[in-house]
């Protein structure tokens, strides 16, 4: 805890005296400009406003498949579940459109020759070494985290970082506020100390 | 304050049962040209994402703060002329306190987030697997405390809708381009300070 707190007041010096252990600056980027990626994602937002009805969104989408595999499993408890009485299990907008990104993810890193086919990004080995179980079981606990977090406050980095925030919505700032200050304390900490 | 309010009289329709037709079409289109973005933009790659939260690379920040400025100058817009409903989520201190910390936590650890995670596995980053499993079991542990959840943490701070021009008892449209060029001028500190 004072460990955590410690990170907290120091963020801006750590990040520029702490050795990580890596670079992330020395791995490749985006291939086009963050500009006119964040601008082409805001007009997106006018679109789905528009003609959806819809403000993009995307943690909703793990929740529906776990429902479903819950119904699967144990159909009366699932359905007698709070969560999945106001937010019932459906193929519904939300889920084609998140299925849709893998679509997009990979049309884009085709054209762009991006296509990585690979279990562990160099940066991770470089940092943490060629386990892929590591990998597996840290990456795991952290969706873990992360989904739980997200159904607590209400959305994600893309409900709340991007359409909420748009919106400007106190409770989306606040959400994310709160991400990037958990998020860069746990991560200087996991590339300080494991 | 005047409000356009609902615009769109399609949103008070029940939804049907299965996605069909248009809207099908349009989850289709949006969620595709999503992923394309996010994908050009590098942030489904662990390098991007982690070097952000290590305060490394500021991409993800350019990304959704210019997102941000472009989003909102367009979406208070459509919502003047009435053109467009908003769909503001209830702002509830303690559990977006908790939850987006809770979130950051396992940002940290997983590296992509719930949108940049289907990026991931389309590009062939298939680490993202491990992480998916675990957004659907997180999940589901939500969904077997939802209840509890309800009745305790989600009722602290529970402050119903407010905007951030609300607290500051601005109209929309003085805050809006007020605002708008606070997030630019930030954007130019970010590009002047950092070298990502």
């Amino acid at each position: 805890m004072n460990r955590l707190l410690l990170a907290l007041c120091l963020m801006p010096a750590l990040a520029s005296a702490a050795d990580f252990g890596v670079d992330a600056r020395n791995y490749s980027g985006g291939a086009w400009s963050p500009y006119v990626v964040g601008a082409g994602i805001g007009v997106l937002s006018w679109l789905t406003f528009y003609f959806a009805d819809k403000p993009i969104g995307a943690s909703s989408f793990y929740a529906t498949v776990a429902g479903f595999i819950g119904k699967l499993v144990a159909r009366k408890h699932t359905q007698s579940l709070e969560h999945y009485q106001t937010e019932p299990p459906a193929v519904d907008y939300g889920f084609v459109f998140v299925i849709c990104t893998i679509l997009g993810g990979f049309i884009a890193a085709w054209t762009g020759g991006e296509i990585r086919n690979e279990w562990l990004h160099p940066m991770w080995v470089e940092r943490f070494g060629n386990s892929i179980a590591l990998r597996g079981v840290i990456g795991f606990i952290g969706g873990v985290l992360m989904a739980f977090g997200a159904r607590l406050a209400g959305g994600c980095t893309s409900g709340h970082g991007i359409s909420g925030t748009l919106q400007l919505n106190a409770g989306s700032w606040l959400t994310v506020i709160f991400i990037f200050i958990g998020g860069i304390a746990a991560a200087m900490l996991l590339f300080t100390y494991l | 304050m005047t409000d356009p309010g609902q615009a769109v009289k399609e949103s008070s329709a029940p939804p049907p049962a299965v996605l069909a037709g248009r809207k099908a079409l349009m989850a289709v289109i949006f969620g595709t040209v999503f992923g394309f973005l996010l994908q050009k933009g590098g942030v489904g790659k662990y390098n991007v994402l982690l070097g952000q939260l290590l305060l490394q690379d500021f991409t993800v920040a350019k990304v959704m703060l210019t997102a941000i400025v472009v989003g909102m100058s367009g979406v208070f817009t459509l919502h003047h002329f009435a053109k467009a409903n908003l769909h503001l989520q209830p702002t509830k201190i303690g559990a977006q306190i908790i939850g987006g910390t809770v979130f950051g936590i396992g940002f940290a650890l997983i590296a992509y987030c719930p949108g940049t995670g289907p990026v991931a596995l389309g590009q062939g980053s298939w680490d993202v697997l491990f992480g998916m499993a675990g957004l659907i079991a997180g999940s589901h542990l939500f969904a077997e405390m939802s209840g509890w959840l309800k009745r305790t943490v989600e009722t602290w701070g529970d402050q119903g809708k407010v905007m951030l021009p609300d607290l500051l008892h601005l109209p929309r449209g003085v805050f809006v381009p007020l605002f708008a060029l606070i997030l630019i001028i930030g954007l130019f500190l970010l590009e002047h300070f950092t070298h990502h």
